[in-house]
């Protein structure tokens, strides 16, 4: 599907960093990480640094109950906000599937694309611990039923985004018309524990299908245009990465975690870290050492997969190195390429804007 | 509405139970609705209604009109006129929330609100996305609480149409009930000041908050700290009893219906006994209600653009839509200025799908449509001249910018409102006029700010601090 010569190149921002310990290392005051400034940096700084995508981890819960971050703004709002300060990167909130009604879900990420001009994406969570699940009054679900709530939530939205064809608003003075009701479309959809009739209250969004980003773990790569892939050796992740292409997403990411060497060593940071708070294992692989090693890793990644999600441990740190020597020595390999100014995340991923569902094909047009 | 000049006598008490104040200031804010028939789409000068530029000039325009807030409205299902999506109005809008969360980063100082539903969301991720707004603009949004009652919304939801008319606003109590508790949940030294400190947060200055009744549920942790005004400022719209009990109780400003000075008058009095009744401070609750202004340089002007402006809104084609909704049937053979159908409508009453349906107008339809057919055979109405006639009219002051700024002084000075949320008919060019002629009338008479003093919504209204 894609140009397996090049890696597009994902970066999470969520606070202070990946790691537990990362607010320790920030050079701030902890709690400067819920502010607007904080956010304008980290944005801005992923951006210049020729990120294709940043992405905003979010769970309903804190962080931590308070030896670590006990504070994280709401992914949404800080991805919406970042909107109209950048122009190239693309911007995907994770939003959870268990603690959202459907229907506000893909309003939300619809707007986000309108905001950002064709940039939104949306990494799906679907958070269903008893304590995830105790903020919206609902209790544990058995068995099967989050794969299934999850698939059939990415569903209803993909529907809810092609409910307003491209030309719905057509402003036709004479007959006083604004839209053609024939080209905005109920959507009908019965979920198993849930329906939604639709329209959308939200025209359909500059890349007519906002990017969807899905962790491999929640098995639904066919309704996906990006599975994050987090393997800890390369075969596996070659063959997991393969497989979510079979079943029909377009592309797959592979998730990497990195400390590298800054002002320390990368090992001798990671031990500091640990100490305070120990990293726990995601199952994801991850990098230690220079930045040099790392382009080698990217590098014997890239026949494998179509991208890359980088978590860096401390972003106060890691995102300077990997602005100023990873992507400039991975752009210089030809192996990453910059998106351009008002480029939407879908053309950055070589990805084409998909055809609306309820269109009638062109030939059949009148 | 007439335009009236008149100034009071300083040191007396009005008809609302306050003193006269002569320095009284007009809060300025602008509901924007993003669709429906006010928003006249048909000129070239319409900006499209869902790009971001759009949005971004218009909050630029309003922030260097000092206007206290910028509000976005919500409806959550696209209105329809039997059983198709309704054509004649601007449709489609954003999300509110997001929309404001990208606007404040464009913006310093206005207030940004976001009209969102008790009914549809779950409290603690509604509050935590509000609190999140709260502290990505410094202090500055707002929520306009909301509630709905029709099925055919819930359509759109898990829940589907599962609460009755006459539990929505104890939903809405509870679930702002939540939300305050959500948002006062951190002790104000919650986090620490190093990255050297044992832990991020002081052990124990973080609440759960838990709420469990038949009609909110929850067990939650904030996980945002207050903001610069503490949480965001709560607007409250409804005028049913619940509406306003509601609002006497938890609201920091009431977005009301009653424009018209008498109206406005009566009303003020209701809110402030309420008021008292709650153990609240008068000063506690600022009166903005709706308004929309028609601006011209000379009273014939204004009037003029008056009638062009009702002409477009209630077009032809809309008069026809409007009397399909009470028949119940396809009325597009009729001609819109000749007389009204002959065929009887259909029996059953209103549906709500052009939007949310006052609760008066949920039954006796028949009665209303025979009334009407007396009404336009003793005036001789055609379909639009009655429809024009019986539309319910939102306040609207029609006049020179010196007029309308004389009448509002009087209204905020005899403390009968505090200033007016204006509802914009042509986008840009409405707000333009507001900006650029209305508002230096005001500054001249003293009525309204010449700078922002404050940084936060909280303090532009004059809302008194939070207790911390």
């Amino acid at each position: 599907m894609s140009d397996h010569r090049t890696l597009s190149l994902a970066v999470d921002l969520d606070g202070d960093g990946a790691h537990p310990a990362a607010w320790r290392h920030s050079g701030r005051r902890p709690g400067d990480v819920l502010t607007a400034a904080a956010l304008r940096a980290a944005v801005g700084a992923a951006e210049a640094a020729g990120f294709t995508l940043a992405t905003f981890a979010d769970t309903p819960v804190p962080p931590s109950r308070g030896l670590d971050p006990a504070g994280r703004l709401e992914a949404g709002t800080r991805a919406a906000f970042a909107a109209p300060l950048t122009d190239r990167i693309g911007l995907a909130p994770t939003l959870h599937v268990t603690t959202t009604e459907p229907f506000h879900l893909a309003t939300q990420l619809a707007s986000l694309d309108h905001a950002s001009r064709g940039r939104a994406g949306w990494v799906v969570g679907a958070a269903h611990d008893a304590d995830d699940l105790a903020t919206i009054g609902a209790s544990a679900p058995a068995g099967d039923a989050v794969r299934r709530e999850t698939a059939d939530v990415v569903d209803v939205a993909r529907l809810l985004w092609d409910s307003w064809q491209d030309d719905a608003v057509i402003r036709d003075v004479a007959t006083g018309r604004y839209l053609d009701p024939a080209r905005v479309h109920h959507v009908n959809f019965t979920g198993a524990t849930f329906s939604v009739t639709g329209p959308l209250i939200t025209p359909r969004p500059p890349q007519g299908q906002v990017v969807v980003l899905a962790p491999a773990e929640l098995e639904i790569d066919a309704l996906a245009d990006i599975v994050l892939v987090g393997e800890p050796d390369t075969g596996a992740l070659t063959r997991r990465a393969a497989r979510a292409r079979d079943s029909g997403a377009a592309l797959a990411f592979a998730e990497v975690e990195v400390v590298l060497d800054a002002d320390e060593p990368g090992e001798r940071r990671l031990a500091a870290l640990d100490a305070s708070t120990p990293w726990p294992d995601s199952g994801r692989p991850r990098y230690t050492g220079s930045a040099h090693g790392l382009v080698e890793l990217l590098r014997s990644l890239a026949p494998g997969v179509d991208g890359v999600r980088l978590h860096p441990a401390v972003l106060a740190v890691d995102l300077p190195v990997l602005a100023g020597q990873v992507l400039p020595a991975l752009a210089a390999a030809g192996l990453h390429r910059t998106p351009g100014p008002g480029a939407t995340l879908r053309s950055a991923l070589g990805l084409s804007r998909p055809a609306n569902r309820f269109a009638a094909p062109a030939s059949t047009t009148a | 509405m007439t335009t009236t000049t008149s100034t009071g006598p300083t040191g007396s008490t009005g008809p609302t139970g306050a003193p006269y104040d002569p320095g009284a200031q007009v809060h300025l804010g602008v509901f924007y609705t993003g669709v429906g028939p006010q928003l006249i789409w048909t000129g070239p000068s319409a900006a499209p209604h869902v790009a971001i530029e759009t949005f971004t000039g218009l909050v630029k325009l309003l922030e260097r009109g000092l206007f206290d807030a910028f509000f976005l409205g919500e409806g959550l299902r696209v209105r329809e006129n039997r059983g198709r999506v309704y054509d004649l109005d601007v449709a489609g809008r954003p999300d509110a929330i997001t929309q404001l969360s990208a606007l404040a980063a464009v913006t310093e100082r206005i207030g940004l609100v976001a009209t969102q539903n008790t009914t549809y969301n779950f409290p603690a991720d509604l509050a935590r996305r509000l609190a999140s707004l709260d502290l990505l603009s410094d202090g500055r949004a707002g929520w306009n609480i909301v509630t709905t009652d029709n099925a055919w919304t819930g359509a759109n939801f898990r829940h589907g149409g599962w609460l009755a008319h006459e539990r929505r606003y104890e939903r809405a109590t509870e679930f702002v009930e939540a939300a305050k508790e959500l948002w006062a949940s951190w002790e104000p030294d919650a986090v620490a000041e190093s990255g050297e400190a044992k832990s991020w947060a002081r052990p124990g200055a973080i609440r759960d908050v838990e709420r469990d009744t038949g009609l909110v549920r929850l067990r939650a942790r904030a996980t945002v700290p207050a903001s610069a005004q503490g949480r965001p400022v709560l607007f409250q719209a409804g005028d049913s009893d619940g509406g306003r009990e509601l609002a006497a109780r938890h609201a920091d400003v009431v977005f009301s219906a009653n424009t018209g000075y008498d109206k406005a008058v009566a009303y003020a009095a209701d809110l402030r006994a309420r008021l008292a009744r709650h153990g609240r401070s008068p000063d506690s609750l600022r009166i903005l209600p709706g308004a929309s202004v028609i601006l011209g340089d000379t009273p014939e002007e204004a009037r003029e653009r008056a009638e062009w402006v009702q002409s477009e809104q209630i077009s032809p084609a809309r008069a026809i839509a409007f009397l399909e909704q009470y028949w119940g049937t396809d009325l597009s053979a009729y001609d819109p200025h000749g007389p009204l159908p002959g065929i009887e409508p259909s029996e059953a009453e209103l549906d709500p799908s052009r939007g949310t349906l006052p609760i008066e107008r949920r039954t006796g339809k028949l009665a209303l449509i025979a009334r009407w057919r007396e009404q336009a055979e003793a005036e001789n109405l055609s379909i639009v001249q009655l429809v024009r006639r019986v539309t319910p009219q939102h306040g609207s002051f029609v006049g020179t910018p010196s007029q309308v700024a004389d009448e509002w002084a009087h209204y905020v000075r005899t403390r009968a409102v505090d200033g007016f949320n204006i509802t914009p008919h042509l986008v840009p060019s409405s707000l333009e006029d507001i900006v650029d002629k209305l508002v230096p009338e005001l500054q001249e008479r003293g009525a309204y700010r010449t700078a922002y003093e404050g940084t936060t919504l909280r303090e532009h209204l004059a809302l008194p601090a939070l207790k911390p």
